[in-house]
């Protein structure tokens, strides 16, 4: 009896000490986190200006209807990317995570869709049915 | 401590990589974010939902702008400011965005001097960080102040749509609130960078837990964010 409470007690201590190693490496991982090195921040960081500074001169410069609207997708997303990638260290993450986050937004896609189909039926009815004759 | 022993006792060190990775994590029957401590992961989930919020913001702003029959105002106009005798557009807005980008410039690297327990360097860039965030919220007060001051209402403007003023207001005042949060939030962090309690490892206030540097990541996952939906409020409200 009394062994196997010996027994019992060694293998809560051996339990405890796996226990002390994990807190240990997690310790070390900690150290270790996200760690990449700051010029690379300082790319991203100059990138987003010219970024910024190109979808600011599309309005400057008053650029129109599709041309306007693509570039202005198109540096939205390049932006979006950067920060999400490289800010937010989602490009170091796994995969099960980066899916688990990134998957839903794209789907407020059909959202949208749905939307854009409202919206248009409500414009048609307002300018057959309200529309002040202007 | 306990829940940090969970986070990171993956005892495999070689897991799969790629679509086989995915299925792996997920059907593991244990936690899915396999080297992702819960604080990241919960982080990450609350801003998924943030994510939807904003995205309702933008839709029904999509929807008024689109089903209306009445003229939107031209942001480019309404936006512009008079800089020594210069009419420029937008100009307010640009810097804004300048400023947000900026302070996740700095976000970012605190959180790499974070990851290399340098107090001091960590601390001063999440109040440079902060001071950034409370800059923006100050030239947002401006221009709010400046509009209203134009005649823009909830249900009206002088300018075209009556839905614009309710739009902007709803969107920029949702938006602004974040900043404000997260300036309050990065200053919290701040405090007890520089006060070293992540490296003593001294409980937190309310938690009771010890806390560790890893929350300067997460506080920065919350500001980057920030500027995240920036990105898209500056290409969808301000710009098309």
């Amino acid at each position: 009896m009394t062994n196997l409470a010996v027994q019992l007690e060694g293998q809560q201590l051996s339990s405890l000490q796996t226990h002390v190693h994990d807190a240990l490496a997690s310790g070390a991982t900690h150290a270790k986190g996200q760690q990449h090195p700051i010029k690379l921040y300082l790319v991203v960081w100059g990138w987003l200006f010219v970024l910024s500074t190109c979808s600011y001169l599309v309005d400057y410069f008053g650029l129109h209807g599709h041309l306007r609207w693509s570039l202005i997708l198109l540096f939205m997303v390049l932006k979006a990317g950067l920060i999400v990638a490289v800010f937010m260290h989602m490009a170091w993450e796994r995969l099960a995570l980066a899916y688990a986050i990134l998957l839903p937004p794209v789907l407020v896609l059909v959202f949208v869709a749905i939307m854009v189909f409202e919206s248009d039926y409500t414009h048609l009815l307002r300018v057959i049915f309200f529309a002040s004759p202007t | 401590m306990a829940e940090t022993v969970l986070t990171h006792s993956g005892q495999s060190p070689a897991r799969l990589e790629g679509w086989r990775g995915i299925a792996a994590d997920w059907a593991s029957d244990q936690r899915a974010f396999k080297n992702v401590s819960w604080g990241k992961a919960m982080m990450w989930i609350f801003l998924l939902s943030d994510t939807f919020i904003f995205s309702c913001f933008l839709l029904s702003y999509m929807t008024a702008r689109m089903s209306t029959t009445v003229p939107w105002p031209n942001p480019s106009e309404v936006f512009a400011l008079n800089i020594g005798g210069n009419h420029i557009p937008l100009i307010l807005i640009a810097i804004m965005t300048f400023i947000l980008i900026s302070s996740s410039g700095t976000m970012a690297m605190a959180v790499n001097f974070g990851y290399r327990r340098d107090r001091v360097k960590t601390a001063a860039l999440m109040l440079a960080t902060a001071a950034f965030g409370a800059t923006f919220v100050g030239m947002q007060a401006f221009e709010w102040t400046k509009l209203i001051m134009e005649g823009v209402r909830p249900w009206g403007n002088p300018w075209g749509a009556a839905q614009f003023g309710s739009n902007f207001f709803m969107i920029t005042g949702f938006h602004g609130t974040h900043v404000t949060i997260g300036v309050i939030f990065l200053i919290a962090i701040a405090r007890k960078v520089l006060r070293g309690d992540f490296d003593v490892e001294r409980r937190g206030f309310f938690t009771s837990r010890k806390g560790y540097y890893e929350i300067v990541e997460i506080t920065g996952l919350y500001w980057h964010f920030v500027d995240l939906v920036w990105v898209f409020i500056f290409a969808f409200f301000y710009l098309w």
